[in-house]
């Protein structure tokens, strides 16, 4: 019944502004506007170009302050503060140009619409204008990209030696992550060797597995002031690590590891009291589609001091620990391998 | 008007050969209209789809916008046209990716690459250049048959049990090479491929004939330097399509032998839905490269014609030269060129080698130099002149504010250290949506309402035209801009919704005063799709040249037929910019008027050409 009224109703409507416009076609056939070169829309259109400009300036400008408490996103990480810096540098040039073209474009359109008694400036070209008007945006240019790529090597460049490693690895819709425990190596893993228990596929007859410490949920830990290196894979297809505070974003490969390297600055503390969220983690978020539950892939981080991240360190038990079955597996599968190895060489060498 | 063609004698028994082939007074309804080779009948072909494939990407965009801008409302109500994809009174998550897909193919594929070039450049280059039909009228009419194959195929994978491709518009693997980790990656991704295989070669005939039209079929004393913008513009989005599109076979190709027959070109060490595929070897990253080798191009290929179209309409309607005629065919040179090593710069965080970051961000910000000086001479053509509103004036000025907003916030994305925190976020979105999504489209306008009386021998309605021009203008404006404050706060892209991080709480106003937004300038089109269709067929009658203007193609009848001229082809004397001439009689001398009979306006290099 409903949808009926609602389209008999928009039949009515579309029957009105039908009749509107039959009425203001012939309305202006009798009022003789095709005689003429320009009808009065001429200057009411015009007159609109100079009204968007300031109205629309305006909203932007009102709209763009309102939604700055909003879009402002705390830095946590020393490069954050560079690129932070850089964005809005830029963001000034390209406002410069913005509102002076702007300007140019309506204001140039309201001064020179029609009128009968005036004729057009018969000016095609000005070489030194071009010339002017290449190298201006051509420098700018060349500054920013200067400034751009500094800030890119610096951030881009391998990490320090000292670095806390952690391995973030993106499954279909979570995140893994590892830490290389106290030889500092991450062991080898394999996705041969994943099932529902050992979700990374950790090879636990490499030795420098032995001491990794495994988390499928929880809070990653990592220290204020010290370089920590994220270690990022993927288990299935591509995710991409994004923590907007810290300024870091890398793509999660599967068959390829990638790495991003930074500083942390500010503990959840620090960042509670700046935020005003008494409840402050910061959040690791997936930036690239990779199915239903794109929207949902969430890590939460927790930045200590130094001496508490050390705490917190040494009361994680490794993974091999906690799971002695499965190391025990992965031995026996070895011994396995090895005998089997040694009877086909036994076998070799008796037919030889 | 007056030709000084002496060769008459010699032109009539050409045209009379001419005249034979073309004189079919029998030929059949399907040849003459369906599968017809004639140029002008194929652009309208290309119009016509693209139009219908505009309201559909529409349409898409505004059910996802829908679960954007009121994540807590149920759709019940759209379940009887999206049927089991609304489960429980919310979108399924993964068919809102589908649709974000689709709208994304759709709106750069059929309605901006097919739908704008093959339009434009099948009707206006013979015509502009003087030339009877395109070098070849069959490759040309497969061309079309190509397109329309790949819309039906691509239309239907729309309805799908397991969905249309879901992978992004970029499709990247491993996503759409595994059905196991997304249901659209299974038949819906097949038969995306299948589509865009037949769309590229759609694509490149096209793009073929339209090149070698305009290099061998210019009228005598069509020089290229006296081609009206448009060509230009048409000639390079062609060689774009033909250098860059053959390389998103090859990617698709790849892709095809990835999902089906066991190679491990983009995949390797994978465990998906509980089992460890046996793929090692390849890198999704490869993927990335041979895609964005195309994707680069392709948006270039989306905003050229867009660029000749408005030169075109700008300088007629402001009754002025273009200004830097010479530097606005350079500065599409050095776009054109620039646009095959800049690609990269989607795969800042790919993982790739941070030192190709370096590379392609220096080759990036170069191409904002020749954009700039486009932007400055459109300014310097409305400086001083004497400025008509028509319609297509509105959507000009439109493109080249909305242009300007787009393209400055590319300069923030160009930059790799800044891309950091806005790649994939809504920061992209809001950039491409006003380049593509409207500057692009802006063009395609102008271009419709400003061609329409040489397509059907009519005038589309001005009032209408205004009331179009001015909701869509402001209503781009509302979606886009606020957009832009969502992508800074680092709101992701492809998101289904945000209410899982504590990062992405506020601008739920903003969202849904987007989404109203677009809504409403998604419905403000339907008045253009009135007043296109009422006008084909009520429309005031065209006179042959309304707009006042110089290009050849004002110069053949109002109804055009076969062979554009029903006489010999016109000689060309000068550039079409010849508005406002001082001491000319009118404000305009059409490019066949030679300067034996403008006297009083020739300028001193001009007088020995009289």
């Amino acid at each position: 019944m409903i949808t009926i009224a609602i389209l008999l109703a928009l039949g009515l409507l579309g029957v009105i502004l039908f009749l509107l416009f039959r009425i203001q076609s012939l309305n202006s056939i009798f009022r003789g506007s095709f005689n003429k070169r320009v009808s009065a829309s001429n200057r009411i259109n015009a007159i609109l170009f100079l009204v968007f400009l300031v109205v629309g300036g305006g909203a932007f400008f009102w709209s763009f302050s309102d939604a700055m408490k909003d879009f402002v996103v705390p830095v946590a990480s020393v490069h954050a503060v560079w690129i932070e810096s850089m964005f809005w540098t830029t963001m000034v040039v390209i406002g410069i140009v913005f509102v002076v073209t702007h300007i140019l474009l309506f204001y140039y359109s309201y001064r020179y619409q029609y009128q009968d008694d005036k004729k057009a400036y018969y000016y095609p070209h000005n070489n030194k204008l071009e010339i002017i008007w290449t190298m201006i945006p051509a420098i700018v240019m060349a500054l920013l990209v200067f400034s751009g790529w500094k800030a890119w090597t610096k951030i881009t460049n391998p990490a320090p030696k000292d670095a806390v490693v952690v391995e973030i690895v993106g499954k279909q819709f979570n995140w893994l992550y590892r830490y290389p425990g106290k030889d500092n190596v991450l062991g080898v893993a394999k996705h041969t060797l994943i099932d529902a228990t050992n979700e990374l596929g950790i090879d636990f007859t490499d030795p420098k597995a032995m001491d990794d410490i495994f988390f499928s949920s929880g809070d990653i830990h990592i220290p204020k002031g010290k370089p920590v290196l994220f270690r990022i894979r993927s288990r299935d297809v591509t995710h991409d690590v994004y923590q907007p505070n810290f300024r870091i974003q890398m793509h999660a490969v599967p068959g390829m590891p990638t790495r991003f390297w930074f500083v942390p600055t500010k503990t959840n503390a620090e960042m509670a009291q700046e935020t005003g969220n008494a409840d402050f983690k910061y959040e690791i978020v997936c930036n690239q589609i990779c199915g239903r539950g794109h929207f949902a892939m969430r890590a939460t981080l927790v930045v200590d001091e130094p001496e508490d991240y050390q705490a917190w360190l040494a009361e994680q038990k490794s993974f091999a620990e906690s799971n002695p079955d499965l190391v025990a597996k992965a031995k026996a599968n070895q011994l396995q391998l090895v005998s089997a190895k040694e009877e086909a060489k036994s076998v070799k060498e008796a037919a030889l | 008007m007056a030709s000084t063609d002496i060769s008459l004698h010699k032109d009539l028994h050409h045209e009379h050969d001419v005249h034979d082939e073309h004189d079919h007074h029998d030929q059949h309804f399907i040849f003459k209209y369906i599968f017809s080779q004639d140029h002008k009948v194929i652009g309208k072909q290309f119009l016509i789809t693209g139009i219908i494939w505009a309201f559909i990407g529409g349409a898409l965009s505004s059910i996802f916008r829908l679960q954007l801008g009121w994540p807590q409302a149920t759709v019940e109500w759209l379940e009887p046209i999206l049927g089991k994809w609304v489960e429980g009174g919310k979108l399924n998550p993964e068919f809102y990716l589908g649709l974000v897909t689709m709208h994304g193919t759709i709106m750069v594929f059929f309605v901006l690459t097919a739908g704008l070039s093959g339009t434009f450049s099948n009707l206006l280059i013979p015509l502009q250049i003087g030339a009877r039909d395109m070098a070849s009228g069959f490759l040309n009419m497969l061309s079309y048959w190509f397109f329309f194959l790949s819309s039906i195929i691509m239309f239907t994978s729309l309805f799908l049990e397991t969905g249309p491709a879901s992978a992004g518009w970029t499709i990247y693997p491993p996503l759409s090479a595994l059905p196991q980790a997304i249901p659209g990656s299974g038949a819906g991704m097949t038969l995306w491929l299948v589509a865009m295989v037949f769309f590229i070669v759609s694509s490149l005939l096209g793009s073929i004939n339209y090149i070698s039209t305009i290099i061998n079929l210019r009228t005598p004393g069509m020089s290229m330097t006296k081609l009206p913008l448009t060509i230009w513009a048409f000639f390079l989005t062609a060689v774009l399509g033909v250098l860059s599109f053959p390389v998103l076979v090859s990617a698709a190709l790849l892709l095809v032998f990835d999902r089906s027959f066991g190679t491990s070109f983009y995949l390797s060490e994978i465990y998906v839905a509980g089992e460890a595929l046996t793929n090692v070897g390849g890198s999704p990253i490869l993927f990335q490269h041979l895609f964005w080798f195309l994707g680069h191009p392709e948006v270039y290929i989306v905003i050229l014609p867009g660029f000749g179209i408005v030169s075109e309409v700008i300088a007629t309607n402001a009754r002025k030269p273009i200004f830097g005629y010479r530097a606005m065919i350079g500065s599409m040179l050095g776009i054109s060129l620039l646009s095959f090593i800049v690609w990269a710069h989607h795969m800042f965080v790919s993982g790739m080698n941070p030192f190709l970051g370096s590379v392609f961000m220096f080759l990036t910000l170069i191409i904002a130099v020749p954009s700039a000086v486009k932007v400055f001479n459109w300014l310097a053509t409305l400086w001083r002149g004497n400025i008509v509103f028509t319609v297509p004036m509105m959507f000009s000025i439109g493109f080249v504010s909305l242009f300007i907003s787009g393209g400055l916030t590319g300069i923030i994305l160009g930059n790799s250290a800044l891309d950091i925190q806005v790649h994939n976020t809504y920061f992209v979105v809001a950039h491409f949506h006003l380049v593509m999504g409207s500057a692009a489209f802006f063009g395609m306008f102008a271009g419709v309402y400003h061609w329409f009386p040489k397509m059907f021998g009519r005038m589309m309605d001005e009032k209408l035209g205004y009331v179009h021009f001015w909701l869509t203008f402001i209503g781009v404006y509302m979606v886009f801009m606020p957009m832009h404050y969502v992508g800074i706060a680092g709101f992701p892209r492809r998101y289904y919704s945000w209410t899982s991080f504590d990062l992405f709480q506020s601008f739920a106003n903003i969202n849904m005063y987007i989404s109203l937004a677009a809504i409403i300038a998604w419905a403000a089109q339907f008045i253009f799709a009135f007043n296109f269709v009422y006008s084909i067929f009520r429309g005031r009658r065209a006179t042959v040249n309304p707009w006042r203007s110089n290009t050849l193609e004002w110069t053949t009848p109002v109804n055009t037929g076969h062979g554009n001229w029903p006489g010999p082809i016109p000689y060309v004397y000068r550039w079409p910019y010849d508005y406002s001439k001082p001491g000319a009689a009118e404000d305009f001398i059409p490019q066949n008027i030679p300067y034996s009979q403008t006297e009083s306006s020739n300028m001193p290099h001009e007088k020995d050409m009289a």
